[in-house]
């Protein structure tokens, strides 16, 4: 395998690829600023796949752009994030350009209409390889990205056609291919499924899942699906407002979850054993102004009168978990007084929901 | 290769057989419009010079004692050889006109066109970059100036300029009549003679005498083009493939030129051809304030004697050209972008 791995040495061997503590994103708006990701804390080890869950808004997106610096005009990033030991805030803007697409790549949500349409799929790999290798040979370029197209099953008569001329499925392959001919040591995939039919997706999770073993690429993937997280992911992270409420083992975290808002999730997946739909009232707050205390607390059917007052700490649970929500710290035997304890009252829900 | 560049032939050769339909309306229109205006072409034109028989003998000589489908189908056919009839004013046949003053118009709307993307581009271009800055709004400014500016006016304005400031500078005609005199015409195109003739001084005097009318139909062009390019650079710098280069670690410039600009251009070529209909016209009115011996000049003049025959042979002659321009900018377009061609 050590043909296919990079001949990078990461600064601390064994090490995780990628450390995240309490990194936050914000975009400047008319309204203020915008705090899509919160103090968000992690680390990723090589050939690691993280899921990322939760409601459309909470902030799943931004993170995973913030990680990369892909994030648009007037954003900020602010904490800590560590490439392979490496300080990427305080990187020059040159700097991180070179080592997106060669060290960190991002599969994105539509296929379709991420390859430039007036270009050949043997352009944007040409592109691609010679922004981060100017001295590639023609002959390398060819090789190496029909090697990479050849792993995701699309043959190399097609090199020189143009994306129209794909499926979306392919388009997608087309897309890993060209996010992993680099050999990044971490990719983020932007829920990589959503805009593809069933039987493709599973064929799509399936490339990624193998990845890790054909390059030991460590991997984010941000879904809808939970079922995905399920059979693909080795971790969880769920998010919520701008912060990951809970993080751990995806058997342990599916199986045992410990914050409310991971088991309300769970509780709204559809399956075929599913007799009602269930689902969490109201929508994600407003990020400009987010709830005071636990952010989910107005929607929370188990918020106590400290939830909304009180932000919970995040705490080490057994089974490798780490949650932050009250609930789970008084099942865990802290002991909180009786005013905390008691049950916030529906309307205090209600006018906190309006807010 | 691939399957669309196979269809490439396929397609020139649909978009070729599309231009018969689109020549029949166009000629249709141009006979039907010079037939419902009132009076007849011989009484407009020569009325007032001639007796009654003498114009009776002139109008069955033109043919228009016949039935109107007659005149129509023979008007058709007449079209189709590239006859475009012969003036009654002065029994000049059309095409001779064509031949004499055409290139004139020929090189004035070509160098209107260069002039036209090289201000209208890269201002498009910079102001789409710097959208909503101070730069990007002056931008705008000029272009809606320049493109709602009345072309006479800017013209005179512009000849007014040099006059004051650049003493001796060529502000009207192609050329100097010692030029005009020494060069010999062989392709009907003053510039194109004088540059096979070799002769240096000639092809410098014609080309200083093109700046200021090509300039001034060139700004009138630009505006369009600049808030074109413009809006276009906006749109596909937000597009997702943009996003995904940046994403891949292509440089920024890169990024600007190879996804954005690039593909911002493919819809400007489509509206620069429908402009050329515009740049025609407006070749009329700068032809007219540079005394410029083209065929806009020359449809002024006929127009003023009521010459029916020679109008109706220089607008299908006009209409023809644009047909032929929308026909290259269609091809163009399908070499330009692949999508085009199926």
């Amino acid at each position: 395998m050590t043909s296919l791995t990079k001949d990078q040495t990461p600064a601390r061997p064994g090490g995780p690829v990628l450390e995240v503590r309490d990194l936050r994103v914000w975009y400047g708006t008319d309204r203020g600023p915008v705090r899509a990701v919160d103090g968000v804390t992690f680390d990723l080890r090589p050939g690691e796949i993280l899921g990322l869950v939760g409601e459309s808004g909470c902030g799943k997106s931004t993170l995973g752009r913030g990680l990369l610096g892909l994030l648009p005009e007037g954003a900020a990033r602010d904490g800590e994030l560590r490439f392979r030991g490496k300080d990427m805030l305080t990187l020059r803007r040159r700097e991180q350009y070179r080592m997106r697409g060669s060290e960190l790549g991002m599969i994105f949500q539509e296929p379709l209409t991420r390859l430039n349409p007036m270009m050949r799929i043997s352009d944007h790999f040409a592109e691609t390889l010679r922004a981060h290798e100017r001295r590639i040979s023609k002959a390398d370029v060819e090789q190496r990205s029909l090697e990479a197209l050849r792993v995701m099953g699309i043959p190399p008569t097609r090199f020189r056609a143009y994306p129209h001329e794909f499926s979306g499925g392919m388009r997608q392959r087309i897309m890993i291919a060209l996010a992993l001919v680099l050999r990044p040591a971490f990719v983020v995939a932007d829920e990589p499924t959503t805009a593809l039919d069933v039987l493709v997706e599973a064929q799509i999770i399936r490339i990624l899942h193998n990845l890790r073993a054909t390059y030991d690429t460590s991997m984010l993937l941000i879904t809808h699906n939970l079922g995905i997280v399920a059979e693909a992911c080795d971790r969880v992270a769920v998010m919520y407002a701008g912060k990951v409420v809970e993080i751990g083992p995806a058997r342990e975290v599916f199986s045992n979850p410990q914050h409310s808002y991971t088991r309300e999730l769970l509780r709204s997946t559809i399956s075929l054993s599913t007799t009602g739909l269930n689902f969490i009232d109201g929508a994600p707050p407003d990020l400009t102004d987010p709830p005071s205390g636990c952010h989910f607390h107005p929607r929370c059917p188990d918020a106590m009168q400290i939830c909304a007052t009180t932000e919970p700490p995040v705490r080490d649970l057994p089974g490798g978990v780490r949650a932050a929500c009250w609930a789970a710290e008084v099942a865990h035997g802290r002991t909180l007084d009786e005013d905390a304890r008691r049950p916030l009252p529906r309307e205090a829900i209600s006018v906190a929901d309006e807010a | 290769m691939s399957a669309a560049s196979g269809s490439l032939p396929r397609y020139i050769l649909v978009r070729l057989l599309l231009v018969i339909p689109m020549m029949w309306v166009l000629l249709t229109l141009v006979f039907l419009l010079l037939r419902v205006a009132p009076g007849d072409p011989v009484t407009a034109a020569v009325g007032d010079k001639l007796g009654p028989e003498e114009l009776d003998a002139r109008r069955a000589a033109l043919g228009l004692d016949r039935p109107m489908i007659v005149q129509y189908l023979e008007y058709l056919g007449d079209a189709a050889r590239f006859d475009f009839g012969t003036t009654i004013s002065d029994r000049r046949p059309v095409l001779e006109i064509i031949q004499a003053q055409g290139g004139a118009t020929l090189t004035l709307t070509v160098g209107a066109f260069l002039f036209a993307c090289l201000i209208g581009i890269p201002l498009g271009r910079v102001a789409g970059r710097r959208r909503d800055t101070p730069l990007d709004a002056g931008i705008r400014l000029f272009g809606v100036v320049s493109y709602a500016a009345p072309v006479f006016w800017v013209g005179l304005m512009l000849v007014g300029l040099v006059v004051k400031y650049v003493p001796g500078w060529p502000t009207f005609g192609i050329a100097d009549p010692e030029t005009i005199f020494y060069v010999p015409d062989k392709t009907g195109i003053l510039l194109l003679d004088a540059i096979i003739a070799n002769d240096r001084i000639s092809i410098v005097d014609i080309l200083q005498h093109h700046v200021l009318p090509c300039f001034t139909l060139g700004l009138l062009l630009s505006g369009v083009i600049i808030r074109l390019v413009r809006v276009n650079l906006i749109r596909t710098l937000g597009d997702d493939y943009v996003e995904a280069a940046r994403a891949r670690g292509i440089p920024e410039r890169q990024v600007i030129r190879k996804h954005a600009f690039r593909n911002a251009l493919v819809p400007v070529i489509t509206v620069i051809g429908l402009q050329f209909a515009l740049t025609l016209s407006g070749a009329i009115l700068t032809e007219r304030t540079f005394n410029w011996p083209g065929l806009g000049d020359t449809l002024v003049d006929y127009i003023t004697a009521r010459d029916y025959i020679a109008i109706q042979g220089l607008v299908t002659f006009f209409a023809l050209a644009i047909v032929v321009v929308s026909l290259l900018v269609d091809i163009l377009n399908a070499l330009v972008d692949p999508r085009v061609r199926y």
